[in-house]
C-alpha cells in the first residue's frame, strides 16, 4: 500500500504551512533594518547558531524555564512539544528503517501503522514500538494535564489562564483530537493485525474484542489526518503561531537584535512567539494584589496579534517588570508595551490582512501636533560651577527627610556640590516618557541637560530612581550618573565617610526602577550592610515587588495602589523588622501609609549613622576616578 | 436599682457616664489605662468657644466621680471580655478579672501622628508643631521657637490628617477649625505683634458660637484665612520655614516665610478601641470609630446587647456632645437593666 | 481697523448652558475620581509647572467642569505629569490621568492636538 485518499488534509496542511512559513519569514526578514539585517545574517552563520539551536532545544522543546517556575505547567508544555518532536523523529526513522524504501514522503512516517499494519512481530520491531507507545502516552499525559488545565487552571498550578477566541478553540479542538485519534486508530489497526506494543496493542485487543476493528480504524485515521490539516492550517490565525516563531525569535534574540523604540520585524516576532502560557498573569501584581486581570502581557500580545484595541491595556500596567523577568520566551514585553503607548506619536504601526495570515506594515501619517515650546515658560538657571550636582527630583520634594539626609552626606563627604533644584527645578522628562509622550519629554530633557553642561561638572546624584534611569538612559551627558546608593557606596569605598554600626534589623525594598528597570541591586545592599542587619525577605532582588504607587500607571485607581501598597509591605515586613528601607521617595510615600513599620530611605539610615564629618580636604580628582573605576567606565 | 456596670476608659465621657450611673444607684468600675483620670481633656489649656480653662470642666468632672458606688482602676488596661449569657467578664491587663451587668466603651480618640504627613516636616523641621503642643505651650505660658525666640509670623493649617484620602481618613475631625480659630486668637492674645494666617480648605464653623468666634479673629484679632491647603513645607537659607500653598481665591501659588507652623492634627480612633473592637468582634464603621447600632435612635448601642459606647470612640465630638453623648448612654444602660435584661 | 467703545467682546459671564460639557463628560467616564475635587488647591501648590508659570490643576479643573474649555486648551500642554499632586491629593483624585484624559479628549472632539 503505498497511498490512500485520508493522507490528503494532511498533506495539504503540511504544504499549506510549509509554504506559508517560508513567506512570512521572507517577509520578516524583508522589514528587518539593514543592521539588523547583517546582524541576523552573521549570527545565522557564525557562534551564535549554536547557542541558538542550544536554546531551541531547552525552552522550546524542553521548556527550562517554565520547567523552573512551575512544574506541572512546565511539564504539560514539555511533553507536547519534546513528545511530539521525538513522535516525529522515530517515525521518521521507523519510517525508514522499517518501510518500503528509505526516504519516505512525509504522511508515510506519520501514518506508518496504517501502511504497516502488522508491523511489531519480530522482537527488534516489537521494541520500537514500545518506544513509539512510550512517546505517544508521553504525549497524552499532557494532553490530559491541558485539558484538565483549560476547565480548571488550578490543577497545573496556575491562578489564571488565559480566555480564547473562536479559532483559537477550533485549533485547541483539533490539537487536542490530533493524539487521542492516533491512538484509537493505531490501536484499532493493531487490533485487527495483532500488533501494537504496551499501549496500542493492550487497548486494540481489547477493542477488537468486542469491535469490528479492521472497519473501525480507517474513519479514525481520516480523523487523525484531518484534525492534524485542519491544525495547520489554521495555525497562522492562533496563538499555536508560537510554535514555529519561537524558534525565529530565538536566532534573531542570539543575533543581538533588540526590540528598540518602534514597531518592526522584531517586535511583530516577539509578539507572535507568545505562547500565552500566562505566567506572567500569574506573577502580576494588578492580578494577584489588585484583582486586575485583563491587562497583563499575554492579553496585550494578543490584542496586537488579533488587531483589537490595546489602548487600555498598554496603559493599565505598572511597567514594574516583573513579567519581563518571568517570561519563559523571553520577549521584552515592557519594550512593547512601550511601543503601544507611543502609537499615535509613531509613524509604524501594523494591521491584519488576508483574513489574518498575513499583517501589512503601515505607514501612517504622524499627527501634526502643536507641541512645540509647551515648555518654554521654563526659566534660564545657572546653578554654578561645582563638581558635584545632586538632583532632588519631584517626588523628593514631598519626603523632606530624605533631602536632608542627603544634604548631611553630601557634606560629610567634603566634596563640592550643588542643589541644582532645590527651590523647584523641571521635571527629568521619565514620566512623560512613560506616558508615551516622548516629544514632551525631550523638552524637559534639553533643558535639564543645558543646566548640567553649564555647572561642568563630572557626577551628577540623584535620589529618585525615576529620574536616575531617565538620566542614564536618554540624556547625552558627558556626567557620570549616579544614584544616591552608588554614590554612598563610594563615599564609604574610598573612606571618605566612616558609619557606625546601628543595631537594627532592616528589611530592604528594591525600587522597580532602580532594581529591574536599571539593574542597581547590589549597591543599596552593601550600604545597608555597613550600617544594619540586613534581613532578607521573600522578595528580594530580580523578584522584588512593585510598591504600587508607580508612575508607569496612570489609569490605576488610589485604591487599587493601596491594596498593592499593602501586599509588598506586608510582605516585606513578615520578619518583624526595625525598619523597612526603600531607595525611592516615591516607593517610600507609597509603603508609608499603608504598614505600621517604620518606612525610610537609605540615605537616612545612613546620615543617621555617618560618625563625623570629614574636614574639606578631599582630593577632588582622586574621588573622580574612583566614581569612574568603580562603575567600570573609562573616561575617554 | 442595683447591678454593676463597667466604663472602660475615664476620659470625659467616661468620667461624667460613671457619675451619673453611681447616682442611679448602679456599681461601677472605671477602669482608666493612665495614672490619671481626664483623658485628652488634661491637655487643653482654654477650651472653645468661650475659652473656658479646661481644669474647671476637669474639676466638675472629678466631682462627679466621688461616690461610694465608683470603684477605681487607674494604670489599668482592659485585655479582653467575653459575654457568658447576660453577664460580662472583663479581664484586665494586670490579670484581674471583673463581672458586670452592662459594659460602656469610653475609650476616646488618639491624635493624628502629624509625623505620617511627612511634606509638612514634624518631627523633621524643629518648628512645625501640633495643636496639642500648643495647647502645652500655653499651659506653660511659654510660647516660643525651638531657638527660645518668639514667633512672629505663624501659620495654622487645618485638616491635618482629616478629610485625607492619603492617610486613609476621610471624615472631618470637626474639631479642627474652631480649635485653629481658637489657637489663633490665644496666639495673638499672647504675643500681640504676631501675624497669623489660618490655611483652610473649608471652614466648618457649625457648632454653637462658633461662627461668633470666627468673626471675632477677624475682626478683634486680625487674623488671615487664606483658601488653601498647605502642601510642602521647606526651609531655606536661615532656617526659616517656608510653606507653598495656593492661595485658590487669589488662584495663584502662593509662598510664604513662618516662624511657627502649628498642625492641626485629626482625631482617630484609639488603639485601645480598635483592640477591643478585634478581641470583642464589635463592628466598626468605615472610617474605623465604632459603628453604632443605628444612627439615630441607637447611637449609644453597639452590636452586642449590652454593650455600649459614648463619647469621641463612636465619631468626633467635642465636650459638650461629649457629655450629652455620655447621658444618653447612661439612660440607655438604665433602660437596658429595668426592662431589656431581664 | 477702528475700535469703537462697545465693541463685541465675549461675555464675562460663564454661559454654563451653551458651552461644551463633552470634554468634561469624556474625563469623568475615562477617569471617576475627577468628580470627588474640592478645589482645595493642593496640587497647583505642590505643582512643579505652576512653580515656573501660570499653570493650576485646581483652576483647568474647575474650568473644565463650568465647560469653559478654550481656556484650559492652551494651558494643559504645560503639564510635565511628573505626579507630585496626586501625591497631594487629599480627595484621592488620580489627577495625572486627568491630565492625559484631557489631552486625548481635545483630540477627540476637537479636530487639532493640544
Amino acid at each position: 500500500m503505498q497511498f490512500d485518499p485520508f493522507v490528503i488534509p494532511f498533506d495539504l496542511g503540511l504544504y499549506f504551512i510549509l509554504i506559508y512559513a517560508v513567506t512570512r519569514s521572507i517577509i520578516w526578514f524583508r522589514e528587518l533594518s539593514r543592521p539588523d539585517k547583517l546582524r541576523l545574517q552573521r549570527g545565522f552563520f557564525g557562534k551564535a547558531f549554536g547557542q541558538s539551536l542550544k536554546e531551541i532545544f531547552l525552552e522550546s522543546l524542553i521548556h527550562r524555564k517554565i520547567l523552573k517556575s512551575n512544574l506541572r505547567l512546565g511539564y504539560m508544555h514539555m511533553s507536547l512539544a519534546f513528545g511530539w518532536f521525538l513522535l516525529i523523529l522515530f517515525g521518521t526513522i521507523e519510517a525508514d528503517i522499517f518501510g518500503e524504501k528509505h526516504l519516505n514522503a512525509p504522511y508515510k512516517a506519520i501514518f506508518f501503522k496504517f501502511f504497516n499494519p502488522d508491523h511489531g512481530k519480530t522482537p527488534f520491531e516489537a521494541g520500537y514500538s514500545f518506544l513509539m507507545d512510550l512517546i505517544l502516552a508521553f504525549i497524552l499525559s499532557g494532553l490530559v494535564l491541558a485539558i484538565i488545565k483549560r476547565f480548571s487552571s488550578k490543577a497545573v498550578g496556575m491562578k489564571k489562564t488565559t480566555k480564547l477566541k473562536t479559532l483559537d478553540k477550533i485549533a485547541l479542538t483539533s490539537l487536542w483530537l490530533i493524539f487521542p485519534s492516533r491512538l484509537i486508530a493505531e490501536s484499532l489497526t493493531s487490533g485487527a493485525y495483532g500488533t501494537g506494543s504496551f499501549l496500542t496493542g493492550t487497548l486494540g485487543s481489547w477493542l477488537a474484542s468486542f469491535l469490528p476493528a479492521s472497519q473501525m480504524a480507517y474513519p479514525f485515521w481520516w480523523l487523525y489526518s484531518l484534525s492534524l490539516g485542519t491544525f495547520f492550517v489554521l495555525l497562522p490565525l492562533t496563538r499555536y503561531l508560537h510554535i514555529p516563531t519561537e524558534l525565529f525569535l530565538i536566532f534573531m534574540r542570539n543575533s543581538g537584535i533588540r526590540t528598540g523604540d518602534k514597531a518592526g520585524s522584531f517586535s511583530e516576532v516577539e509578539v507572535h512567539s507568545c505562547s500565552s502560557c500566562g505566567l506572567c498573569i500569574d506573577t502580576c501584581q494588578m492580578n494577584f494584589s489588585a484583582g486586575i486581570n485583563n491587562m497583563q502581557a499575554a492579553y496585550l500580545t494578543k490584542a496586537i496579534r488579533n488587531n483589537t484595541e490595546t489602548f487600555d491595556i498598554a496603559q493599565n500596567c505598572l511597567m514594574c517588570g516583573r513579567c519581563d523577568q518571568i517570561c519563559p520566551v523571553g520577549i521584552e514585553l515592557s519594550p512593547i508595551r512601550m511601543i503601544q503607548r507611543r502609537t499615535g506619536d509613531s509613524e509604524i504601526s501594523y494591521t491584519n490582512t488576508w483574513k489574518g495570515y498575513f499583517r501589512e506594515k503601515q505607514h501612517l501619517p504622524v499627527k501634526k501636533q502643536n507641541i512645540r515650546n509647551s515648555f518654554d515658560f521654563l526659566p534660564e538657571s545657572n546653578p554654578g560651577k561645582a563638581d558635584i550636582l545632586y538632583f532632588a527630583g519631584c517626588m523628593t520634594h514631598l519626603t523632606p527627610s530624605i533631602k536632608i539626609a542627603m544634604t548631611s552626606i553630601l557634606n560629610a563627604s567634603g566634596l563640592s556640590w550643588s542643589f541644582i533644584d532645590e527651590k523647584g527645578g523641571a521635571c527629568c522628562g521619565r514620566p512623560l516618557m512613560l506616558a508615551g509622550q516622548d516629544k514632551e519629554a525631550r523638552e524637559l530633557i534639553n533643558y535639564n541637560s543645558q543646566i548640567i553642561w553649564k555647572s561642568g561638572a563630572h557626577t551628577l546624584v540623584t535620589s529618585c530612581p525615576i529620574c536616575y534611569k531617565v538620566f542614564k538612559e536618554s540624556y547625552y551627558l558627558d556626567v557620570e550618573v549616579l544614584h544616591h546608593s552608588q554614590f554612598i557606596k563610594n563615599i564609604i569605598d574610598d573612606g571618605s565617610v566612616k558609619m557606625n554600626f546601628l543595631h537594627k534589623r532592616v528589611t530592604y525594598h528594591t525600587p522597580c526602577e532602580l532594581g529591574r528597570s536599571s539593574g542597581v541591586y547590589d549597591e543599596p545592599r552593601e550600604v545597608l550592610r555597613h550600617v544594619a542587619n540586613l534581613e532578607t525577605t521573600d522578595f528580594d532582588n530580580e523578584n522584588s515587588l512593585c510598591c504600587g504607587g508607580s508612575l508607569g500607571n496612570l489609569m490605576l485607581s488610589q485604591e487599587n495602589k493601596r491594596k498593592i501598597a499593602s501586599c509588598t509591605a506586608a510582605e516585606l515586613t513578615r520578619k518583624n523588622p526595625d525598619f523597612l528601607i526603600t531607595a525611592c521617595p516615591l516607593c517610600k510615600k507609597t509603603l508609608a501609609p499603608v504598614t505600621k513599620y517604620k518606612v525610610i530611605d537609605l540615605s537616612e539610615i545612613v546620615a543617621e549613622s555617618i560618625v563625623t564629618p570629614a574636614v574639606l580636604k578631599k582630593n577632588t580628582y582622586r574621588f573622580k576616578k574612583t566614581v569612574r573605576e568603580s562603575v567600570g567606565v573609562e573616561k575617554s | 436599682m442595683t447591678g454593676s456596670v463597667v466604663v472602660v476608659g475615664g476620659g470625659t465621657a467616661g468620667m461624667e457616664a460613671a457619675g451619673q450611673l453611681a447616682k442611679a444607684g448602679l456599681s461601677v468600675t472605671l477602669i482608666e489605662k493612665e495614672k490619671y483620670l481626664g483623658g485628652h481633656l488634661r491637655e487643653w489649656h482654654h477650651l472653645f468657644p468661650d475659652r473656658r480653662p479646661g481644669d474647671e470642666v476637669l474639676s466638675y468632672l472629678k466631682n462627679q466621680i466621688i461616690h461610694n458606688n465608683i470603684r477605681l482602676l487607674t494604670g489599668e488596661g482592659v485585655e479582653g471580655f467575653q459575654k457568658r449569657g447576660n453577664d460580662f467578664i472583663i479581664n484586665t491587663r494586670s490579670g484581674d478579672v471583673v463581672k458586670a451587668d452592662a459594659v460602656l466603651l469610653t475609650t476616646g480618640f488618639d491624635l493624628f501622628r502629624s509625623e505620617r504627613k511627612e511634606e509638612y516636616g514634624y518631627g523633621i523641621y524643629d518648628n512645625v508643631i501640633t495643636s496639642s503642643d500648643l495647647e502645652e505651650m500655653f499651659h506653660s505660658g511659654e510660647i516660643m521657637m525651638k531657638n527660645g525666640e518668639k514667633p512672629e509670623k505663624i501659620g495654622i493649617v487645618h485638616c491635618v490628617g482629616s478629610r485625607d484620602e492619603k492617610v486613609g481618613n476621610l471624615y472631618c475631625s470637626k474639631l479642627c477649625c474652631v480649635t485653629a480659630v481658637k489657637q489663633a486668637i490665644e496666639l495673638k492674645e499672647a504675643l500681640n505683634k504676631c501675624k497669623v494666617f489660618c490655611f483652610y480648605m473649608d471652614m466648618r464653623m457649625g457648632g454653637a458660637l462658633y461662627e461668633e468666634l470666627y468673626r471675632e479673629a477677624q475682626e478683634k484679632y486680625g487674623i488671615t484665612f487664606i483658601r488653601g491647603k498647605v502642601s510642602e513645607v521647606g526651609v531655606n537659607f536661615s532656617k526659616r520655614l517656608v510653606i507653598k500653598a495656593e492661595d485658590t481665591l487669589a488662584g495663584r501659588p502662593l509662598k510664604m516665610e513662618l516662624d511657627l507652623l502649628v498642625l492641626m492634627a485629626g482625631m482617630e480612633m484609639s488603639a485601645e478601641g480598635l483592640k477591643l473592637a478585634e478581641a470583642g468582634k464589635l463592628e466598626i464603621g468605615e472610617n474605623r470609630f465604632f459603628a453604632a447600632s443605628d444612627n439615630h435612635f441607637g447611637s449609644n448601642k453597639s452590636n452586642l446587647k449590652g454593650l455600649f459606647y459614648a463619647g469621641t470612640c463612636t465619631a468626633p465630638m467635642n465636650i459638650t456632645e461629649t457629655i450629652s453623648h455620655a447621658r444618653s448612654a447612661v439612660s440607655d444602660i438604665i433602660n437596658y437593666m429595668n426592662s431589656d435584661r431581664k | 481697523m477702528e475700535k469703537f467703545g462697545f465693541t463685541l467682546t465675549k461675555a464675562r459671564v460663564i454661559d454654563y448652558d451653551r458651552n461644551d460639557h463633552s470634554i468634561v463628560d469624556f474625563i469623568m467616564e475615562r477617569e471617576p475620581s475627577f468628580k470627588a475635587c474640592i478645589e482645595c488647591g493642593c496640587c497647583s501648590a505642590t505643582c512643579t509647572t505652576g512653580n515656573f508659570t501660570g499653570f493650576s490643576l485646581r483652576e483647568i479643573n474647575v474650568l473644565l467642569k463650568r465647560g469653559e474649555n478654550d481656556q484650559v486648551r492652551k494651558k494643559i500642554k504645560k503639564c510635565m505629569l511628573c505626579g507630585k499632586c496626586s501625591l497631594v491629593c487629599p480627595r484621592g483624585v488620580n489627577t495625572r490621568n486627568v491630565v492625559f484624559v484631557a489631552k486625548q479628549a481635545f483630540q477627540k472632539f476637537d479636530n487639532y492636538a493640544v
